[in-house]
């Protein structure tokens, strides 16, 4: 279990104010300004031994990501910073966590990372829902420029960089970087086609870096602890401590901050009470947010829960947003509203994902009930087929993926729904 | 110049090239829906999916992806046939099988591919997705059930006409194209939305269940709507022209084509003189050929041995007509020829000072551009497209004339002429610096005598004449090759005031100073000419003959005849040749072949397609003192759907001029 010293988010159940002062206390912005005085490729080669991968769902490691970045500009075009605070996947509840109770982690965070990739500012896209934590942000953001802490000369570093607090709109595909980026730019959000990507063309067509709120925010106590502090938790390749959000059926769900690779049953005895009704009643696990494929309950618990450990097991890490389910569950029913979800909040701009995720959810609702045919189960696996890997952004493949691992794992559930369907049927004739 | 492998066999593509274009090099076929080579490129069809290595091991969009050095390409794996027919039978689920009752049957880009690429059957048993009509204005019609949300005519009204007419609501399965609050798409190009759309979801409303693409004739025409000579196909049916499509022309119009262009074919059956009329105390009465003949002959009689004929040009006439009633008038003596019906009387000795110089290509790549009295987006929309791409580009341009919405930033200099002589410090400085600098003076511009010191502005470089003047006339420029030009403009005419006036399709003339003669109008509809005449010859319109036609850049174009004129009508040339035999006089020719010889041995640039040779720009003021340009500009067109007696007749335009321009929503008749 990870000491009470190991952690960095300190303040991320709101036990003590979120403000400057008390902030300053936890130990943020300490000489911040040593910091910077490093210089930007030694933060960046700090992030990189750190092995640090970014913490909003695709495990890029953020040291390399910042590298991408122009080291000058060469046709005046300044760069920018974008942090992705549009935690809109289900199950994902971490960055809200950071923005309302420890907001000048992250402002620090931006700081330092911005700097680091010679960012001229930095905009943070929080979720529209987010009302609250918005105001709570915006005040820090004062509180910080009151200070000095960024604006002109920032930290007296004299480096001048900006925060820009925008708020979204409530479409869960403003999470992806691309989409995020034409929302910034006041267009409907729609994924860019990549190459060109952002660090090359981004925002307002200049180089651009989008991270997780949490990889920016663990920048900071990163370098002020060194990478080998970082480094020393967690697998190989999965080095460091993880914000885990776990929800369902666990006697207590809560937000936790744990080392990497920690093992799925540790994670839930130690923070979460242990499962609702015991282990024997644990039916299936789905272990990164709703995109990932779920994980049936013999496979899960013993899984360490880090990128390669949940990849081992046919799902992903993704933001670690772990949802639990007993046997009460209807799973069929679970991922039918998923699979509602992705139809939902698909942009519609490229054709596999507009039509195939309509398609696909009206299927599942029919599965649901068991009124289908049973080829048709094959057919929805091809479905899914066709719309993973076929669309412009991975809205496509997070929409086929938990219909893939609820056929992987469910498939005579599905044929037992048909079959029953099918006698009552014959029983009402 | 990178080196690629598609399908195992080695090319090399330019460089910048994507996938796609490199698949195409190597003479593959690339399907494709939201893919357009105008258009910036959307990629989200995922139709043009291949396989690339290096990359990753899913298809990859070939139409976004740059080709690079060593790239292996495949377009005939497994891989992306299942791709392709995932993608097809996407987008076919919630597409209505409606092919028979759909007007883009026959030449849809869907129906091409889906036999091509698709699926025998269908897998889907759902619901189909319904979609509300959007109403687009009196030229497009909408089956929105049937889009496939390929983007190209969002993209075609950003990009290229340049306004916010058309974009995407809502999202996924829920994505609605329809123009800004259901208003109608006003563009003057709005209707080249129709030929973008790879679906049956924006088509022709005029043209709505009139024909199947099988059954046309297709004819090869030149659009005579304006001076630009878009490069046209006219589709016909037995004797009617049912509707005109633009041809590909980069030097040209690209290919677009201007709405008026395109939907004011209708005009050709309303309307149309097709029998001989005679003005009888007042009144015009039908009557014969030999009678008509006879009283002109009378009049030319009349009138001494010295002929006093002349002849006036109207807009839309084909080089052959005008030569064939110069000859005649010639024959009887005469030089009295005109063509700029409204009174202008600008110097066309040269004619390198009244051509499009620069050519519309060219003036694409002008970084300072100024336009001395047009309204382009009216007078040549066609023009317009360029110059924004030339603003695009970064061109700065300056205009000298009332205001109007040019689509791309422009700074209006005031709508004193006079201006020219006394430029801001910036404009002159802004064309002093420019490496390719460009005047365009427009009628309104030339009305007010600014040639002399428009030509007088530092636009020429090395290599590059950006001396420019636009017409607004299908048939000047050829004009002026024919000498249909004199010194005084019509008021020489006027004054000269002779006994028999040949009116060639001339609408715009004031006739009431032509009084004292016999005015002999031979043309195609019952305009404003007409309705001034004695005596009315019916001729044929520019789809019922063959003809040249030269555009303002001097471009020398030739239309194929479509269709046969209606009833009594005659292609113009045989007409002034009977009339010659009539009036005892030799024209030198008996057959079309013999007048384009003829014409082609007075004026040999007439012979070849392709830009005419002016030579070299006047010195201003030299032999005679520059003219200054003053008054106020005011632009001649006051509608652009109803220019010219084509367009007037046409009930179509007439809708348009009535809603887009004036503005009255027409209701459904109860």
């Amino acid at each position: 279990m990870l000491a009470d010293k190991d952690r960095i988010f300190t303040n991320l159940y709101g036990y003590q104010s979120w403000s400057l002062e008390a902030a300053r206390k936890r130990g943020d912005w300490d000489e911040t300004k040593a910091l910077l005085a490093r210089g930007q490729d030694a933060i960046i080669e700090e992030i990189k031994t750190s092995g640090l991968r970014g913490r909003g769902g695709a495990g890029f490691p953020t040291g390399l990501k910042w590298s991408f970045m122009p080291k000058e500009s060469r046709d005046g075009r300044p760069s920018f910073l974008v942090i992705n605070a549009d935690e809109s996947e289900p199950g994902s509840c971490k960055d809200r966590e950071i923005i309302r109770h420890d907001p000048h982690k992250l402002i620090e965070g931006a700081l330092v990372a911005g700097f680091a990739m010679r960012a001229r500012a930095a905009y943070v896209y929080i979720r529209g829902e987010y009302i609250r934590e918005a105001e709570t942000f915006q005040k820090a953001l004062d509180e910080a420029y009151d200070a000095g802490l960024i604006g002109k000369n920032a930290s007296g570093s004299g480096y001048d960089f900006d925060v820009f607090l925008h708020r979204g709109a409530g479409a869960y595909i403003c999470g992806e970087e691309t989409a995020m980026i034409e929302s910034l730019e006041g267009k409907k959000g729609q994924p860019r086609l990549k190459p060109p990507f952002p660090a090359g063309a981004g925002l307002y067509g200049c180089p651009t870096t989008v991270n997780n709120v949490e990889s920016i925010a663990v920048a900071p106590t990163i370098l002020r602890r060194g990478a080998g502090w970082f480094a020393s938790f967690g697998r190989e390749n999965n080095k460091g401590t993880k914000l885990f959000q776990i929800s369902g059926h666990v006697e207590k769900p809560c937000v936790v901050e744990e080392a990497m690779s920690i093992p799925f049953r540790e994670l839930i005895e130690k923070h979460c009470g242990g499962i609702r009704g015991g282990w024997d009643n644990l039916l299936a696990v789905i272990p990164g947010g709703s995109s990932v494929p779920l994980v049936p309950a013999k496979d899960v618990i013993d899984m360490p829960l880090d990128f390669d450990g949940c990849k081992d097991a046919g799902s992903g890490l993704g933001t670690a947003g772990i949802i639990v389910m007993d046997k009460s569950t209807d799973i069929v029913r679970a991922i039918s509203r998923l699979s509602y979800f992705y139809k939902h909040e698909s942009c519609g701009q490229c054709t596999p994902c507009r039509e195939g995720t309509g398609w696909m959810w009206r299927v599942m609702q029919r599965l649901r009930t068991g009124d289908a045919h049973i080829d048709e189960i094959d057919m929805l696996q091809q479905v899914t087929k066709q719309v993973e890997g076929h669309t412009i952004c991975a809205l496509g493949d997070a929409a086929a993926w938990p219909i893939q691992g609820l056929i992987r794992h469910f498939r005579p559930e599905l044929e037992r729904r048909i079959a029953q369907n099918d006698a009552m049927r014959e029983a009402a004739e | 110049m990178p080196k690629v492998t598609v399908d195992g066999q080695e090319i090399e593509v330019p460089n910048g090239a994507t996938v796609l274009q490199a698949c195409e090099l190597a003479g593959k076929e690339i399907p494709r829906f939201c893919y357009h080579e105008r258009l910036s490129i959307a990629g989200n069809c995922r139709m043009c999916l291949v396989e690339v290595k290096p990359g990753p091991p899913k298809p990859q969009a070939s139409c976004a992806l740059p080709a690079t050095e060593g790239q292996e390409i495949r377009t005939d794996t497994p891989m992306v046939k299942s791709a392709r027919e995932g993608v097809m039978e996407f987008l076919l689920i919630n597409h209505p099988l409606d092919c028979p009752i759909c007007d883009q049957g026959g030449e849809c880009d869907l129906q091409d591919q889906s036999v091509a690429y698709g699926r025998g059957g269908s897998r889907y048993h759902e619901n189909k997705r319904a979609v509300t009509e959007k109403y687009m204005g009196p030229l497009i019609k909408t089956v929105m059930t049937r889009c496939i949300h390929c983007t190209r005519c969002v993209r075609f009204s950003e990009e290229i006409a340049g306004v916010d007419e058309i974009g995407a609501l809502y999202r996924g399965e829920d994505m609605q194209i329809t123009t800004y609050l259901e208003q109608a798409a006003e563009h003057e190009l709005s209707a080249n939305v129709i030929d973008l759309c790879p679906v049956g979801a924006l088509t022709s409303r005029p043209y709505a269940f009139e024909a199947r693409p099988w059954e046309l004739k297709k004819t090869l025409s030149i659009d005579v709507s304006d001076a630009v000579g878009a490069n046209i196909r006219l589709d016909s049916r037995g004797r009617e022209v049912m509707r005109a499509l633009p041809r590909i022309n980069d030097d040209v119009n690209e290919e677009w084509l201007s709405d008026k262009g395109r939907y004011m074919v209708d005009g050709l059956t309303r309307k149309r003189l097709d029998r001989v009329w005679i003005r009888r105390k007042g009144k015009l009465q039908p009557a014969s050929w030999e009678e008509a003949f006879k009283a002109i002959a009378k009049a030319q009689k009349s009138s001494g041995p010295q002929g006093s004929i002349a002849a006036i040009a109207g807009d839309l006439v084909d080089c052959e007509t005008m030569f064939a009633a110069k000859r005649l008038v010639n024959a009887l003596g005469s030089t009295l020829l005109e063509g700029r019906q409204t009174g202008m009387s600008y110097p066309a000795t040269n004619l390198a000072a009244v051509n499009f110089n620069s050519t519309f290509a060219g003036i694409e790549t002008a970084d300072a551009i100024l336009i001395v009295g047009s309204h382009v987006r009216w007078e040549a929309p066609l023009v317009n497209v360029r110059l924004r791409k030339a603003a695009k580009a970064g061109a700065k341009v300056f205009v000298v004339g009332p205001h109007w919405d040019t689509t791309y930033p422009a700074e209006f200099l005031g709508d004193d002429a006079a201006v020219l002589h006394d430029l801001p410090g910036h404009v002159t400085e802004a064309l002093a610096k420019a490496r390719r600098p460009a005047v365009i003076v427009g009628g309104a511009g030339l009305a007010k005598g600014a040639l002399d010191a428009a030509l007088a502005l530092p636009v020429q470089r090395e290599g590059w004449n950006g001396f420019n003047v636009l017409h607004m006339a299908a048939s000047r420029m050829g004009g002026l090759m024919l000498g249909y030009a004199q010194k005084g403009g019509i008021k020489d005419i006027v004054d000269a005031a002779p006994k028999l006036v040949l009116a060639l399709g001339a609408d715009e003339v004031d006739w009431s100073a032509f009084a004292g003669s016999l005015k002999v109008y031979i043309g195609h509809h019952g305009d404003k000419g007409a309705h001034a005449a004695d005596i009315i010859l019916p001729a044929a319109a520019y789809s019922e003959k063959d003809g040249t036609y030269v555009n303002t850049e001097g471009r020398v174009q030739f239309a194929e005849k479509a269709v046969f004129a209606p009833g009594d009508a005659r292609e113009d040339w045989t007409i002034l040749r009977a009339l010659a035999d009539a009036l005892g006089v030799s024209v030198g020719f008996d057959s079309f072949a013999e007048l384009q010889a003829a014409m082609i041995a007075e004026v040999p640039a007439l012979g070849e397609e392709g830009l005419a040779n002016y030579g070299a720009l006047p010195k201003p003021g030299k032999g005679r003192a520059p003219k200054r340009a003053t008054g106020r500009i005011a632009y001649p067109i006051k509608d652009f759907y109803l220019t010219n007696a084509i367009a007037r007749a046409s009930v179509v335009m007439q809708e348009c001029s009535a809603e887009l321009v004036h503005g009255q929503v027409l209701e459904a008749a109860e």
